[in-house]
């Protein structure tokens, strides 16, 4: 099977203004090439949702509370309303709508999500998959502790965090055995 | 919530960063990770012009342990990083669990170690840290390069020696004793909050009598800046860190810390607290001398 080549994400464009504070970056979402002129205080989720058509990735507090915009940077969890797009020239970004794209089948932490019922209105519920799906691709298991430390840095307002718990500790059971 | 506008720009050198920052024509803001910043520009808190970003300057992203035994961080070394270094767990312990206390693992995998510093929220963590690991900081300029002490750095609430035409290039840790204790505690409501107060510990045991031979104790959130208290240093070295020597370091908290009211606590409770966390603290930290 030869590799197919992705295709370029397109960004929409918005007119110049202040053309000074205008940057454009290249970066990787989801597998797909981007190239985009953005102003320099575009955040990341901004650009995610607004120029990328990404709407994915949820907007909570817009200060690093809630992690309700968390996505992968370079495998990493990030809060995406606390990162500049102009900062990640060069990255490679993951959001929720790229673990299962199109038909492809529900990845272990969705189908986890899924399975436990790891949601009531799902507001939150794209951050801690992204930080989930880091978490099953760390080299070691996590352990309780760590697994507890990720969560911490998300916010569930319906009180779905048994059941959250319940979830990540499937994928994770799938991903490294019981 | 969104930012007022502004221009960006990433140097690839401290020379050329340094002279964006001097150049008077517009307002610049040093930007790394942009954990504590951007939500301040969120918030239209900070309105600078022009944002420098110093990711993407190479000399920056130093971490070693230099022939002296020092430890080396540059700016743009991110925390996560620096919590996960095995130089930094095995020869600082106290630094990567100061690490593990701030914010989220989300927050860690952008925010850099000397942005903490310079940023300077009395409540944070990474002050009293390298306070008490007598931490020193290296600042480049248009005056040139200097070397500031952990005693002189931090000035006040978000203010640091670090001039406005200045850039944070490096924080120096120097060695530990192989003998030395550490403990580092903080009181939160919930995990990864703002410590109402905290305290960093570090206890060297004397060999031959099994004493404490000297004491480090940096309260957090208790001033607006890192508060070394000698009083209580005082009241552990030479003793055995035993049941009276702690009472009396706690004593020496209770009488000479002046926190103050907010809405998170009132200035008895915090004083109350960080006494409670010096015993809990030199407690932990004589058991891993």
């Amino acid at each position: 099977m030869t590799p197919s080549v992705p295709t370029p994400l397109a960004a929409r464009t918005p007119p110049l203004a202040e053309p000074s504070a205008w940057h454009e970056i290249a970066l990787t979402v989801n597998g797909r090439p981007v190239t985009a002129q953005v102003e320099s205080r575009l955040l990341l989720s901004d650009f995610l949702r607004d120029r990328l058509g990404l709407t994915g990735t949820h907007v909570g507090c817009e200060h690093g509370v809630c992690g309700a915009c968390t996505v992968l940077v370079d495998d990493e969890p990030v809060r995406t309303c606390l990162t500049l797009a102009v900062q990640c020239g060069g990255a490679e970004i993951r959001t929720v709508e790229g673990l299962s794209p199109g038909d492809a089948p529900l990845t272990s932490v969705q189908r986890a999500f899924h399975e436990c019922h790891g949601m009531q209105c799902g507001f939150c519920t794209p951050g801690f998959v992204m930080t989930a799906t880091a978490l099953t691709e760390q080299s070691d298991r996590p352990d309780k502790e760590q697994v507890a430390n990720a969560l911490s840095g998300h916010l569930c307002r319906c009180t779905g965090y048994r059941n959250i718990r319940r979830a990540v500790c499937q994928a994770l059971d799938e991903r490294f055995g019981e | 919530m969104k930012p007022s506008p502004f221009d960006y720009t990433a140097p690839s050198t401290v020379g050329e960063a340094v002279a964006l920052l001097a150049d008077e024509e517009r307002e610049a803001k040093v930007v790394a990770g942009g954990q504590s910043l951007i939500p301040m520009l969120n918030m239209r808190l900070a309105r600078p012009e022009l944002l420098v970003d110093i990711t993407r300057i190479p000399e920056l992203g130093h971490l070693y342990v230099d022939e002296a035994g020092n430890l080396r961080i540059g700016a743009a070394v991110r925390q996560a990083r620096a919590a996960a270094d095995t130089a930094v767990q095995d020869g600082w312990p106290l630094l990567a669990a100061a690490i593990e206390h701030i914010g989220h693992p989300q927050i860690r995998n952008r925010g850099t170690v000397c942005g903490s510093l310079a940023h300077h929220d009395p409540a944070a963590e990474l002050p009293s840290a390298a306070l008490a690991l007598d931490a020193r900081f290296v600042i480049t300029g248009p005056r040139g390069t200097r070397t500031v002490t952990a005693e002189n750095f931090f000035v006040a609430t978000f203010s640091t020696a670090v001039e406005a035409d200045e850039l944070l290039t490096e924080v120096v840790f120097p060695p530990l004793p192989a003998d030395h204790g550490w403990a580092f505690e903080e009181l939160t409501r919930r995990h990864g909050d703002f410590a109402t107060v905290g305290v960093a510990v570090v206890l060297e045991r004397s060999a031959g009598t099994g004493t404490v031979r000297a004491a480090r104790v940096v309260f957090s959130g208790a001033a607006p800046v890192p508060v070394r208290l000698s009083a209580a240093e005082d009241a552990l070295v030479g003793s055995d860190a035993g049941e009276q020597a702690l009472a009396a370091a706690a004593g020496a908290a209770l009488a000479r810390l002046t926190p103050s009211d907010d809405i998170h606590a009132t200035a008895e409770y915090r004083r109350e607290g960080a006494a409670h966390l010096l015993v809990r603290a030199c407690t932990t930290a004589w058991e891993r001398c």
